[in-house]
């Protein structure tokens, strides 16, 4: 498998990541080794295997649905970039 | 009392509560030895006055008799843990001018029983790298030299281990995804143990890779990594993955009697090419086990060539998840917008800008093996290896073995700059001893063991069984008596 200039360019986007064009057929070559090294995985036989979901066993917490934190609008807000009245300010979404 | 900085926990606990020193004087000697160690670009972020705040309270603490061990120990702390009101950005620029409302579960640990933050140390972004070369504030330097040129202090924990060894601080807190803690650790001369997975909370630490990231004390001795532990973990209803099980008392568990053990050497990690004198270590590391009343057993951890191939799978994937949080909205750089730029704009300009190569690299290797067509050919085959690697652990330990010997690192620490033309893989081999231990969630410790050639730290691992931190930490301290490692950096910083 083999990475080109338009798989890296499609990456970049999925991953919100912008690239310019001429750092693209670098960057393809550095997914291509680290894909190349990854590739030993096919070697290994894993059928019937179940793919690990939990390093120690274990059942997550369960707790009751309820709020347990908040009323700190001011402290959520105020690493914020832009915030105004309350909210976290971004560029217009909708036309 | 001189060269106060230059104490261990244990020692510096015992003179507090003898009234041979205050906390006070031990925060100052550090503070003195940091402000004159700007060369090692260890401390990042200066937090001196919390620190003689906190220093004096520690005083009133112990002059009252209520002083848990760390109580008045002046510490470092890696810049990935959220402290309150103090910066903490992960070493990246997308974090930048970030200052938490909130401290992380491990800070609070160890604020709670007393400890001093001196500031916050230097480190690969995101935890991401294995020399310390990929932070936004510039390398940190290792003080080990033994010619003209500087040496990595290894990563992603660098500054946390340059600071220990240099005796910037008594110890630091560091954390491990891959080998974050035990790699550095090997590379600078000091102790480094990363805990069974869950051991302590993840609460509050910049999220890395979920299921791998375990944070640690990174310490001049066993005992201090034993003392510091105690406090670090423990259970966490903020971090649903956190254990909920009782924490022994490691400090006490360190009588040096392995008599009886069963050290395990794994075969599969006798690499090609291995230098001579780390295979050297190995064999002497094995014969001191010996010599205090284990037995060695020949073992096999037949997938452990996988494992960087997996973890290279694993480790991006839930990169890319977790760094998606780095939208230029909630915290951190948002990037200045044209005219008619619109927010996917602004997300793909602020992650340009604020992300660094290393991480933009697994950001987008981690997208492409979670991408549609590729989840199940790359990131649940890797997750089915892994649990196959885990199994090879149980069986080893199911057949009676007690903990597994292999050396630390595949080097000495190496010059900074060395690697930068090298392929990433090059890079990622650092970890190939390391990374093992995290991808099956087990203990692991990394003790300074002897010098190469050069004159250079070399350091063993130990792994143990998981929750079984106060075992390992006592072979280890066995290991640590018997090797004798004493020697430090001269300093010429």
């Amino acid at each position: 498998m083999s990475i080109d200039k338009d798989t890296a360019a499609k990456v970049a986007k999925l991953a919100r990541i912008r690239v310019e064009d001429d750092a693209l057929p670098a960057l393809a070559q550095e997914f291509n080794d680290i894909l190349g090294f990854i590739e030993q995985l096919n070697e290994v036989d894993v059928d019937g295997i179940e793919p690990m979901t939990s390093v120690t066993p274990m059942r997550l917490k369960r707790r009751e649905d309820v709020v347990t934190e908040g009323g700190m609008v001011d402290k959520v807000l105020s690493n914020a970039p832009d915030a105004r009245e309350g909210f976290f300010a971004v560029p217009k979404v909708v036309e | 009392m001189t060269d106060l900085n230059k104490l261990t926990i244990a020692e510096a606990r015992d003179a507090l509560r003898k009234g041979d020193v205050t906390s006070l004087e031990l925060t100052e000697a550090c503070l003195t030895e940091i402000e004159g160690a700007g060369a090692l670009n260890a401390f990042v972020h200066d937090t001196s006055d919390l620190a003689r705040e906190q220093a004096r309270a520690a005083d009133v603490r112990i002059k009252a008799g209520d002083a848990p061990s760390l109580c008045g120990i002046p510490l470092g702390i890696k810049d990935l843990f959220c402290t309150r009101g103090v910066p903490s950005q992960a070493a990246s620029a997308i974090l930048e001018g970030f200052r938490p409302e909130y401290e992380s579960t491990v800070t609070q640990n160890l604020f709670d029983a007393g400890a001093v933050m001196l500031g916050k140390l230097n480190m690969d972004e995101f935890a991401m790298g294995s020399s310390n070369e990929t932070s936004v504030y510039g390398n940190a330097v290792n003080p080990w030299k033994v010619d003209d040129r500087q040496l990595t202090p290894g990563g992603s924990s660098g500054g946390s281990a340059a600071a220990v060894a240099a005796d910037l601080c008594l110890a630091a807190t560091g954390t491990d995804t891959g080998g974050s803690i035990r790699q550095p650790a090997a590379f600078t001369g000091i102790t480094g143990i990363k805990p069974t997975y869950g051991r302590c909370s993840r609460w509050g630490i910049v999220a890395f890779a979920s299921s791998l990231d375990q944070a640690g004390p990174m310490t001049k001795t066993v005992r201090d990594s034993a003392i510091m532990l105690q406090t670090m973990c423990g259970h966490d209803p903020k971090d649903s993955t956190s254990a909920d099980i009782p924490v022994p008392d490691f400090e006490a568990m360190l009588t040096g009697d392995i008599k009886g053990k069963v050290i395990g050497i794994p075969r599969e990690y006798r690499m090609d090419g291995m230098p001579a004198e780390i295979e050297k270590l190995w064999a002497d590391g094995s014969a001191m086990l010996k010599d205090a009343g284990a037995e060695i057993r020949d073992i096999s951890l037949p997938h452990t060539k996988y494992a960087l191939p997996a973890y290279y799978v694993i480790a991006p994937a839930e990169a890319s998840s977790n760094l998606a949080r780095y939208d230029g909205v909630r915290y951190g750089h948002r990037a200045r917008l044209e005219q008619g730029d619109g927010i996917t704009e602004m997300y793909e300009k602020t992650r340009a800008e604020g992300f660094g190569d290393e991480v933009k690299r697994r950001v987008m290797v981690g997208t492409y093996v979670l991408s549609a067509g590729f989840y199940d050919a790359y990131y649940n085959r890797a997750r089915k290896v892994r649990t196959l690697i885990k199994r090879d652990f149980e069986q080893v330990f199911d057949a009676g073995v007690d903990a597994i010997l292999t050396p630390a690192t595949p080097s000495a620490a190496f010059g900074l700059g060395e690697m930068a033309n090298a392929d990433p893989v090059q890079m990622y081999l650092n970890d190939v001893f390391t990374v093992t231990v995290n991808l099956a969630g087990l203990p692991g410790i990394a003790v300074p063991a002897g010098i190469d050639a050069k004159g250079l730290p070399l350091g063993l691992q130990l792994i143990g069984r998981p929750w079984e931190e106060g075992d390992l930490l006592n072979t280890a301290y066995a290991l640590e008596q018997a090797a004798g490692f004493v020697a430090k950096p001269e300093k010429w910083w």
